[in-house]
């Protein structure tokens, strides 16, 4: 008990005085987490709009995967993504495994389902007297595309939002494709994860308040953004 | 040379129901014809197919202007405006409800807000202009609602249920703007209303709906004061279950 008191007192210290190392795996995270995240709403949302807006054969089925993609097990994100950069892989000449970049590949793959998902059932959710109400004032077909997709916005941002809380929080994928290199491919999920298992409480424990407040971050923006789109409807 | 609207053999079935039966019809140009009829007689699904939103199962609905007819399709709807039962306002301000007509149709910004501010005046919604459409009350948003439908300037208008439910004020504000528009004579008009004396007081032509077909057609003072038909007088007499 005594030992966690002093090493959370020595994490706001860590905090407090700026340490190079602890700032720089934060932002690396951001970094990471904030790149895949606009990777996964650039692909996302549209693809979420098209599934809500486009009729064709099929859409249930890939709604349906999407839905069972949200829960994908990132160890299994990282395995697939190891196997496709690692250099016996389809893309290992690219030279990407144990970077950043192969970091941000894998938590685009986990935040996309959601994004995707999310934005889909946002667009699904316009209530139909809207669309009719859309239809009426004589739009086109993409006109009146577009604004649905306007009226879905807050739901679309916290499709987004929520993305970004997936790929920040996650740790198997990146651990196995970015390798966890001090000053590198390090970042605080998988700092947290070597530094507990060093027993080494101090950085791990000012990390892991920084996540939650990130977190906390996180879920008071969605939940501002909801509230604006939950408007007496 | 506004549109004239009519209705030729249409038909619509929902569930293997005939909700709309082999309905012919001309409406007249530039009056306003108050649909009524018990619930369940048709009347909603016969706006929705008239102005276009739904397709009928058989039958056409017709647009004319002048002897030439006109295709049903984007131009035509764009000479159109509805007015929902329900609130079906958009999340934004009243103004930009109101403007979206006209964006649809490509006018200018500055030539859209002018518009839209006096259409609100007509209203009298002018004084909230940057409230949230979805923020209002039920008469409030319904007001915007018919704002957002007269700016663009209607050659048919659709009305479903305008004032059901609404506060005395805007029911009476919603019909001083809807009798304006019948004084103007130019735009055709169609009511769906369970409000007898609002038909009484607006529509020029009552359209009596039954089991998805028009029972009794006529003069407004003619139709609701001296019904011929049976039916009509039962369901003027509130005697007409349904």
């Amino acid at each position: 008990m005594q030992e966690m008191a002093s090493s959370l007192a020595r994490a706001f210290e860590l905090l407090l005085s700026l340490d190079p190392v602890l700032y720089g795996i934060i932002f690396l995270s951001l970094q990471v987490s904030g790149l895949a995240v606009v990777a996964a709403a650039a692909l996302g949302v549209p693809a979420g709009a098209g599934l809500a807006l486009v009729r064709f054969p099929g859409r249930e089925a890939v709604v349906s995967l999407l839905n069972t993609f949200m829960g994908l097990p990132p160890v299994v994100v990282g395995l697939v993504v190891y196997l496709i950069l690692s250099r016996s892989g389809p893309m290992g000449f690219l030279g990407l495994l144990y970077s950043p970049t192969a970091m941000i590949v894998a938590q685009t793959i986990l935040a996309f389902p959601i994004v995707a998902a999310l934005t889909h059932a946002g667009i699904a959710s316009v209530d139909p007297i809207v669309k009719d109400a859309i239809r009426s004032l004589g739009a086109t077909t993409s006109q009146a595309a577009r604004m649905i997709v306007i009226e879905a916005r807050y739901a679309i941002l916290a499709a987004v939002i929520a993305g970004y809380g997936r790929a920040a929080a996650e740790v198997g994928a990146v651990l196995m494709v970015g390798g966890n290199v001090e000053g590198y491919s390090r970042v605080m999920t998988t700092a947290i994860a070597l530094e507990t298992s060093r027993g080494d409480f101090e950085l791990a424990l000012a990390l892991g308040i920084v996540l939650l407040f990130l977190s906390l971050v996180v879920n008071l923006a969605l939940r501002a953004v909801q509230k604006r789109g939950a408007l007496v409807r | 040379m506004t549109l004239s609207l009519s209705a030729a053999g249409l038909t619509k079935i929902y569930d293997g129901r005939a909700v709309l039966d082999g309905l012919d019809f001309a409406f007249q140009r530039g009056k306003v014809h108050a649909v009524i009829g018990p619930n369940g007689s048709g009347k909603s699904t016969l706006l929705r197919l008239l102005s276009l939103l739904d397709p009928p199962t058989r039958g056409t609905v017709l647009f004319h202007e002048g002897e030439e007819s006109v295709e049903a399709g984007i131009s035509v709807r764009r000479r159109m405006a509805f007015v929902f039962q329900r609130p079906s306002l958009f999340n934004t301000t009243a103004l930009r409800n109101v403007e979206a007509g006209l964006a649809v149709r490509g006018r200018p910004k500055r030539e859209r807000t002018d518009l839209a501010r006096a259409a609100l005046g007509r209203v009298e919604m002018e004084k909230m202009t940057d409230r949230n459409g979805r923020t209002l009350s039920g008469g409030e948003s319904q007001r915007v609602a018919l704002a957002r439908a007269l700016v663009v300037e209607p050659e048919i208008l659709f009305l479903d249920e305008p004032t059901a439910n609404l506060d005395p004020h805007s029911v009476r504000i919603i019909g001083k703007a809807i009798g304006k528009l019948r004084d103007g004579g130019r735009t055709t008009i169609l009511l769906v209303t369970h409000n007898i004396f609002l038909a009484e007081r607006l529509a020029n032509r009552v359209v009596f709906l039954f089991e998805g077909r028009i029972v009794e057609e006529g003069e407004a003072s003619a139709v609701i004061e001296r019904p011929q038909d049976e039916r009509t007088f039962r369901f003027l007499t509130g005697e007409l279950a349904g």
